[in-house]
């Protein structure tokens, strides 16, 4: 098997007096599509957040690409990380939040242009033309010079996704992306993702409610319950086949 | 720090502070006239009648965006001068009625955010209830619309309480005038002038600090997620 | 109108001052460096709780006395106090503005990779300046009136005219100062047309 490309090691994270994981271990492999189901308020987004750097693990350690994300190596000792080398290492990763979170001051090029051209010291030309590839593979080709005011919450979600993946990231990280989307919208917002799923190459988690979504695009399913990860495995074994009494009490909630 | 001299400041204090009466006297003064006043402008906007709507708020328009300091002017050389209603008023009553004025324009604003503050199927439920108008809002607008007023009306005592002392050009002998009075009779302005801007610090920015925790305390109690708008820095 | 000139000129120094003030004085106060923050603290609480005509005398009187030194001309100590003053009241704004930007924006940002200083002048400031724009205008207008105030430091400007034609013929007094006051309220008309413009602006391209 090839070597992950992030791992967790016992990780934990608490705010204030509230544990919220207590004590992750996680294998993702390049081109692995995970998807993290549980009740609200279970941790799941906390997991993906802390590999953005959005939030700083209390304790453990989150390997990305053979490098240990949150701490690094000053005179010997291992301190915690700084700006600089989370910025080393949080470029194989992307993400995509619950709430777009576009930049309304920009159109949707420049939402995707922004950052080729300043993080990555590209040009300009190279930046567009791949923006407009993205955008047009999300099906937004023709909506170039629109700011996001001007587009439905799917729309927005689907360029959320061209802009994250204009940065080529080795993992992607989703964060219930079609929580806040109208119902009638979340299928295009779907589709999209089974589509860059499909192209194989980068490794995806997935927060997620869409349980029938999981199901067909996750290669692995874990149910995250009370901070710890309760159960995983294929999609079938844990969502069809699990005998976990909590477990099959939330999959029942949902698919009422 | 050569030429500070803590004998001025100690022979200065006491005279500065003979105008401190003064000078509060008038920033209440100027407030209640305002708060009156202010009531009278929002009254007048809610005219329905277009051409009124329109001349009431371009006078509130013109008396905002000019100084406070020419208006003070205006009342008390010019108006005397006024053929048939001109009488001669002393300054402390032109400064009230300067200032009150035009702090007024800005009181009525913050009045009309307090009644356009309150949710619309307030007055639909009101109706709906059968009230009369007097009932209507003694009983059910007003009790809404002050309230979350009361942080910025607060806000609007400490800023004329900092324009007061414009009254100082027309003689109102209040500290700033003592100091400079002081200033020019034994030819040393520093230590006067510092002592009007430390009674002005020492009351202006406790009254801030209550302010702002009345403004948090209330913006909780009616779940609003900010103040209904900063108050517009209102000074001269 | 000769004071027309002294007018304008004065407002336009304070306004570029004052707005100068205002970005250091509230990016400082948004510094992670505890002196920084304390020290432009106390300078927005000093100007924001005394009031301008004293800030004004003070500069124009106490200042010369204090430290020897002249500061050039009353069109300085004019322009500096209102610069000071109103860059105080300002500076509060610039930070409000830009705490207020949504806590998304900067998520996103970080998520693309950007470094702090990318966060803020790509996604943070631009967002920040729109809400700050009306604002602004509205301080402008402030601004205005208070360059009233340098005729009381000897400065030649519409009201010093005002008061010397005043005194020179006591009748005219009503017409004299009605007439200041529409000269202000012309240089004021664009002012608020500006700042009506200014609200438009604000209102598109900002994450609520």
């Amino acid at each position: 098997m090839t070597e992950p490309i992030v791992t967790f090691n016992d990780v934990h994270k608490s705010f204030g007096d509230v544990k919220v994981l207590k004590g992750i271990d996680l294998d993702i492999r390049p081109a692995e599509k995970v998807a993290i189901i549980g009740p609200s308020g279970s941790g799941k987004t906390t997991i993906i957040r802390m590999l953005m750097t959005l939030e700083q693990p209390t304790s453990g350690d989150i390997i990305v690409d053979g490098t240990n994300l949150w701490k690094m190596d000053k005179k010997g000792k291992q301190v915690t990380a700084n700006e600089k080398h989370l910025r080393a290492v949080r470029g194989d990763i992307g993400m995509v939040f619950q709430h777009f979170n576009l930049f309304p001051h920009m159109t949707i090029l420049e939402n995707c242009m922004t950052a080729p051209i300043h993080v990555k010291q590209e040009s300009k030309s190279s930046a567009k033309d791949r923006s407009i590839e993205m955008l047009k593979k999300v099906g937004l080709g023709d909506k170039l010079d629109n700011y996001p005011s001007q587009l439905s919450g799917g729309q927005k979600q689907r360029v959320a996704m061209a802009r994250a993946l204009v940065m080529r990231p080795k993992v992607m990280l989703f964060d219930e992306v079609t929580s806040a989307l109208d119902p009638e919208l979340v299928g295009e917002v779907l589709e999209v993702i089974r589509d860059i799923a499909k192209d194989g190459e980068m490794a995806m988690i997935l927060v997620t409610h869409e349980m029938d979504f999981a199901l067909d695009v996750a290669d692995k399913v874990l149910f995250l319950d009370e901070g710890v990860i309760a159960e995983q495995g294929t999609a079938s074994e844990v969502i069809e086949h699990s005998k976990n009494d909590r477990l099959q009490s939330f999959l029942h909630r949902f698919r009422n | 720090m050569s030429n500070w001299s803590w004998e001025v400041f100690a022979e200065a204090f006491p005279i500065v502070l003979e105008g401190l009466g003064i000078t509060l006297g008038l920033t209440i003064a100027c407030y209640l006239f305002a708060l009156i006043f202010g009531f009278f402008w929002t009254f007048l906007r809610r005219i329905p009648f277009k051409p009124i709507n329109w001349i009431v708020t371009w006078v509130m328009e013109f008396i905002r965006s000019t100084p406070p300091l020419v208006q003070l002017f205006f009342i008390y050389y010019a108006w005397p001068m006024v053929p048939v209603v001109g009488v001669t008023l002393d300054p402390f009553t032109s400064a009230i009625l300067g200032l009150g004025i035009h702090f007024s324009t800005y009181i009525g604003e913050v009045y009309r955010s307090g009644i356009d503050g309150v949710d619309k199927g307030q007055w639909e439920a009101a109706k709906s209830l059968n009230f009369s108008t007097k009932q209507k809002w003694t009983k059910i607008i007003l009790p809404q619309a002050i309230p979350p007023t009361i942080p910025m009306l607060g806000n609007y005592l400490i800023i004329m309480f900092k324009e007061v002392p414009l009254a100082s050009t027309i003689g109102v002998a209040g500290i700033l005038h003592m100091a400079n009075s002081y200033g020019a009779q034994y030819w040393t302005y520093l230590e006067p002038l510092t002592i009007v801007a430390i009674l002005f610090l020492i009351m202006s920015y406790p009254s801030a600090i209550l302010i702002n925790k009345l403004e948090k305390k209330m913006n909780r109690r009616f779940d609003k997620k900010e103040a209904l708008n900063s108050s517009k820095g209102a000074t001269a | 109108m000769k004071g027309l000139t002294i007018t304008i000129t004065v407002l336009l120094g304070s306004a570029f001052f004052g707005y100068l003030f205002a970005f250091i004085a509230g990016l400082c106060r948004l510094s992670s460096n505890i002196f920084l923050r304390k020290f432009t603290g106390f300078y927005v609480e000093v100007f924001r709780g005394t009031s301008l005509i004293v800030q004004l005398f003070w500069l124009y009187y106490a200042i010369p006395m204090l430290f020897g030194i002249e500061l050039g001309s009353n069109w300085w100590a004019g322009v500096i106090a209102i610069a000071l003053n109103y860059g105080a009241y300002m500076s509060e704004i610039v930070r409000g503005s830009i705490l207020a930007v949504a806590k998304g924006q900067t998520e996103a940002a970080t998520a693309l990779n950007m470094s702090r200083f990318q966060r803020m002048r790509l996604v943070i400031f631009p967002q920040a300046v729109r809400m700050m724009l009306p604002e602004f205008g509205n301080y402008l207008i402030q601004m205005l009136k208070a360059t009233s105030l340098v005729s009381l430091i000897g400065m030649t400007d519409i009201l010093y005219y005002g008061d010397i034609i005043r005194s020179s013929n006591l009748s005219q007094a009503p017409t004299v100062y009605i007439l200041v006051l529409f000269f202000y309220f012309i240089l004021a008309l664009p002012l608020i047309f500006l700042t009506r413009k200014l609200e438009g602006i604000s209102k598109k391209g900002v994450a609520n």
